[in-house]
């Protein structure tokens, strides 16, 4: 922050010597104070800080991106390749922000980049000395080898050497927002052009948009034209008419969508609390008007780069707009009529112009006259050879039409090459620009659906007279096309010696409109260059497209809220409060958090902790969460004949009151995901899926329903959150039950045997649904209470199994006890597996058509060959297995081609103390008893392994059916 | 792109989930095997140049699968039915 005493001295330090006295739409009474590389300034509210700059005559603003070339402000506007600064310190330091558009506020803070160590003395300026190494295709030709140079040295020391800027390298502290906006017309550009296009929209009463990427309205008529607020203040009348200033329209999409950032708060210091930094606009308009306007060229010749060479437009700006007089003594070189504003400008702030060159034999006399009255010898049939100077312009070398080279004085060169319609966003889906000879520019060509173009953005100019001048014959020095990526003439005519005369190629081969501002003062400059010089037309040699965006974007913004935990939902479940206050470790399950496991004081190791989960449960009894398994609810008359056709085994002979596991095929034969349905009535079922693919499922059902087989009586509803549902596992778990479930209900094993399921109320009238379903492979329930009720049936159950030692346990015993049970989870479920990879073969029903049923018939994929279930057990019982380890035949060689499968899973089991794993093995099944080493390359594992059966415990099941 | 759904209104296309080609037909034969029918159906796609017929499904709002008519090189969007009611039509005798 500047303090006090600092507001003294800057503005006793800071006259601001090139402010023009009168003049302007700054406000002279409002001083900005602000610093660049250290030192401290004075500007005015409605200053750029480019404009600023220019007030207090600083001049040299950056070096460039690859020779370390000294650069000044070349533009007023967005499409500024020099004069990049990083702006603000910290957290917010922004990089390669464009001094010409950053609007100044009291405490700005910008420091020049590219530059080492300062910005007047730069030793990398020896880099223009090695221009030759440099040129076009550099990086192809330079750093080829050898080859693992590439990554150690020679990336970070072109890295250091070009740079863009130093990122901020901390978390973003400003939030940002999104929002949506419909309008009949969406005005892009709040110039001249786009103020009458939304004035004649809003007064035939259509709901307008008008969004201007500029903090005040008005484009290049600001501080020109006297009307300009009247026409203002009538905008502003309409009630259905929004003005979005400081808002990029930066992308077209389909459907009439438009993407738009509105900087919000990057005119304050910071922005105010709650303030969003920036705002993203998603903006759906029937028809739009594009008036964004013109992007003036620059004229090739040398050292055209040098601080005090500036687009003459720019030159009027800096006078009418902000009351800055760039210069002391002009130099105007141009090819076109439109320049006659430039050299008015420059009279009416008493700005000496030495000369007026401009490479037409022939000027209108309107334009000589524009000239003489400044003062200045015009040069016709001319042009200017080189700049002179170190670090900014003092003068220039003229070749005038008779030959020989006249050397003038001057602070300042005023140029002009020509416009581009901003024709950008017409070509953002597809749209292909038109060279149009008369104006030397592209137009727009067919335009996205529902948009116009208006103004100098179609073509359109006041002072069209123009002839092209491509590059400077005769020019002496760098004579740069592209100022932000350091591309000059010599550059493309290298890029044709060396066959790379497609734009596309001349582009990739150059870097040439490559940089951040997408080439906007470069392209055509390029392209014309190109045609010359291969001497074909500008339509013979191409035209660039234009992607979005328009002008940089921050992510931020288009991430909008949606950061850190917010990038996606976290659902909790309805226990979570109750698992919380048990100290639960918590995961991430899909988009649930899930208890982990649950520490008691003074356990600190996870596989303790876990061993004594799974014991609890083996022994006595535990409670676990399950509700994030996807329940959808199905009715219909033809319920179970649609059950028939997603699952591949049986289901019309499932009885009521009973649950069935079932199998589920993608149409491809293989495995998508399975689960447990249960008849509720006669044509009511619940069907469970796996937590990961629940929302899947549910879309899988619709898709068979509505696409495939829409004459079925059925409907499905998605039930997942409003049902709790906790697992009761163990041989306790029927006991502790009986306490809550209410009397007149009979839950023993003749009423309910496993797999059955039993609609009853518990605690006293509480509706409830109990499902005898085992994942543990103990005698197991799951209960489900309307969610709200799920916390409270923790606590009520953790009461009821107090008498036998009730023990939480979390998804890792869960995964434990399947693992000994041998069930596929997701590590088997991986989508690459088929029942007969699985071992259930014999799910798939011979007697009906089901999903996937005619493809699982390939003979591929029941081939013996394909790695197939089974267990796996160290041979030294105290070896660890790892999953992902590869199983290869003992003493081959770890090749792929010996590699016979894989280990999916593994888990300690606290029952046969010791570590199993699951995996996939070639002929697995028909291998159990061998020993098969199991190699794992990435934690240098190397041990050897029985193969077994996948059910490692109670494989008769006589345990989950006591 | 924006996709008008006959239950919801035009929409953005990002609360919808794209599944593919709907000018496939699965065969009625009974999943007999993996014959020539069963391979066009499960993996050959064409991508026509011009109008295509695909499915969607409004997995933001309705839950609806929809058969969408939509021109493959400008995503201009002629027609949105029901696959429900396209479905139905098909099965129809002719």
């Amino acid at each position: 922050m500047l303090q006090k005493t600092d507001h003294f001295d800057a503005a006793q330090r800071s006259p601001q010597p090139f402010r023009l006295p009168t003049g302007g739409v700054i406000d002279r009474g409002e001083a900005r104070l602000f610093v660049f590389d250290g030192k401290t300034y004075r500007g005015y509210a409605g200053d750029t800080l480019a404009s600023a700059l220019l007030a207090n005559g600083i001049r040299l603003v950056g070096r460039s991106f690859k020779y370390h070339r000294p650069r000044g402000i070349l533009t007023a506007g967005s499409e500024e390749p020099n004069a990049l600064v990083e702006l603000r310190d910290g957290a917010r330091r922004e990089p390669n922000t464009k001094a010409t558009v950053a609007e100044l506020y009291d405490g700005l803070q910008a420091t020049s980049q590219h530059r080492f160590p300062s910005l007047k003395f730069d030793l990398l300026e020896v880099n223009s000395l090695l221009s030759p190494i440099f040129a076009a295709g550099f990086y192809y030709k330079t750093f080829m080898w050898p080859a693992s140079f590439w990554e150690k040295i020679y990336e970070p020391l072109i890295r250091r050497a070009a740079g863009l800027g130093r990122a901020a390298g901390l978390p973003d502290p400003d939030i940002y927002e999104k929002s949506t906006a419909f309008c009949d017309v969406l005005v892009i550009g709040g110039g001249e052009a786009g103020i009458a296009a939304a004035l004649q929209a809003a007064r035939s009463g259509s709901r307008v948009i008008l969004c201007d990427e500029d903090f005040v309205l008005g484009g290049r008529a600001i501080g020109e034209s006297a009307s300009l607020a009247e026409r203002i203040a009538e905008l502003q009348a309409y009630p259905e008419l929004k003005i979005l200033r400081r808002t990029t329209v930066f992308g077209v999409y389909d459907g009439g969508t438009y993407g738009a950032v509105e900087r919000v708060a990057d005119h304050l210091l910071k922005p105010a609390p709650h303030q969003p930094r920036q705002r993203y606009w998603k903006i759906i308009a029937k028809t739009s008007v594009l008036a964004t306007g013109a992007t003036e060229r620059p004229l090739v010749f040398g050292n055209n780069d040098r601080p005090g060479a500036m687009l003459s437009g720019a030159v009027s700006r800096y006078i009418h707009r902000f009351g800055v007089a760039p210069g002391k003594k002009a130099v105007v070189f141009a090819n076109n009529d439109e320049v006659a504003g430039t050299l008015a400008a420059l009279r009416d702030a008493n700005i000496a112009v030495a000369a007026y060159v401009d490479p037409r034999a022939e000027i209108s006399a309107a334009l000589r006259q524009a000239a003489t009255a400044c003062g200045a010898t015009v040069y016709t049939g001319a042009a200017i050879k080189t700049t002179l100077g170190r670090l900014a312009v003092t003068g220039v070398e003229i070749i005038p039409a008779d030959g020989g080279v006249v050397k003038l004085d001057c602070d300042l060169l005023a140029m002009s090459g020509g416009w581009n319609p901003a024709l950008q966003l017409t070509s953002h889906l597809d749209g292909k620009p038109v060279w149009d000879e008369k104006i030397a520019a592209f137009i727009p060509g067919s335009l996205p659906p529902g948009m116009q173009v208006t103004g100098a953005a179609a073509g359109d100019f006041t002072n069209p007279a123009t002839q092209p001048l491509w590059q400077v014959r005769g020019a002496t020095g760098k004579a740069f096309v592209d100022f932000q990526n350091d591309v000059t003439a010599n550059d493309v005519k290298l890029a044709k010696q060396e066959g790379f005369t497609s734009v596309e190629h001349l582009k990739r081969y150059t870097t040439l409109g490559m940089a951040t501002d997408q080439g906007r003062t470069a392209n055509v400059n390029g392209l014309g260059l190109m045609a010359e010089i291969t001497a074909k037309s500008i339509e013979q040699t191409g035209t660039t497209r234009f992607r979005p965006p328009y002008t940089p974007v921050a992510l931020g913004a288009l991430a909008g809220a949606h950061r850190g935990q917010h990038f996606k939902p976290r659902r909790l479940t309805p226990t979570h409060q109750w698992a919380t206050a048990k100290n639960a470790v918590f995961v991430d399950a899909g988009m649930w958090l899930r208890a982990q496991y649950f520490p008691k004081p003074g356990e600190t190791d996870w596989l303790q902790i876990v061993t004594r989960e799974v014991t609890a449960v083996r022994n006595n009894v535990g409670i676990c969460d399950v509700t994030t398994l996807g329940k959808i609810d199905i009715q219909g008359r033809d319920a179970a004949k649609f059950l028939e056709r997603v699952y591949t085994n049986g289901w019309d002979n499932l009885k009521l009151g009973r649950a069935r596991y079932g199998l589920m095929l993608r149409e491809d034969g293989f495995v998508m995901d399975d689960g447990t349905t249960t008849r509720l009535g006669d044509t009511h079922y619940l069907m469970t899926t796996t937590t990961a693919n629940a929302g899947k499922i549910f879309q899988h059902l619709e898709f068979c329903h509505q696409w495939l087989w829409p004459e079925l009586d059925v409907r499905f509803i998605s039930v997942t959150d409003q049902w709790a549902q906790i697992a009761i596992a163990g041989p306790n778990s029927r006991d502790t039950l009986r306490s809550i479930v209410d009397p007149q209900f009979d839950i023993s094993n003749e009423t309910l045997p496993y797999m059955g399921a039993q609609e009853l109320t518990i605690c006293d009238g509480l509706r409830a649904r109990l499902f005898r379903l085992s994942f543990s492979g103990e005698l197991a329930y799951e209960l489900a209470v309307p969610a709200g009720f799920g916390n409270a049936l923790a606590q009520k159950l953790m009461q009821a199994g107090e008498p036998f030692g009730i023990t939480p346990y979390g998804t890792e015993a869960l995964g434990v006890m399947r693992i000994e049970k041998g069930h596929p989870a997701g590590n088997e479920l991986n989508g690459q597996t088929t029942a007969h990879d699985l071992g259930m073969a014999k799910l798939l029903s011979q007697k009906k058509d089901f999903i996937g049923r005619a493809m699982a018939a390939r003979p591929a994929l029941t081939d013996p060959n394909r790695p197939t279930l089974i267990g796996l057990r160290p041979v030294n019982r105290a070896d660890r297995l790892r999953a992902g380890s590869h199983l290869l035949p003992p003493g081959a060689e770890a090749v792929a081609k010996n590699d016979q499968g894989f280990v999916t899973s593994v888990a300690y089991s606290p029952s046969l103390l010791h570590w199993v794993g699951l995996g996939l093995l070639a002929h697995g099944p028909s291998r159990l008893g061998e020993i098969i080493r199991v190699y794992d390359p990435v934690r240098n594992g190397d041990l050897l392994a029985e193969i077994v059966h996948p059910v490692f415990y109670d494989p008769e099941g006589v345990r989950l059916r006591g | 792109m924006r996709i008008n759904c006959p239950y919801c209104g035009e929409r953005g296309s990002e609360e919808f989930a794209y599944h593919g080609d709907a000018t496939v037909t699965r065969p009625r034969d009974g999943g007999a095997g993996p014959n020539a029918a069963w391979i066009d159906y499960v993996y050959l796609r064409e991508n026509p140049s011009g109008l295509h017929r695909e499915l969607w499904y409004h997995a933001s709002g309705c839950q609806s699968w929809l058969v969408v008519t939509r021109d493959l090189r400008t995503h201009a969007i002629a027609r949105v039915e029901l696959a429900r009611s396209v479905a139905l039509a098909r099965m129809e005798p002719s």
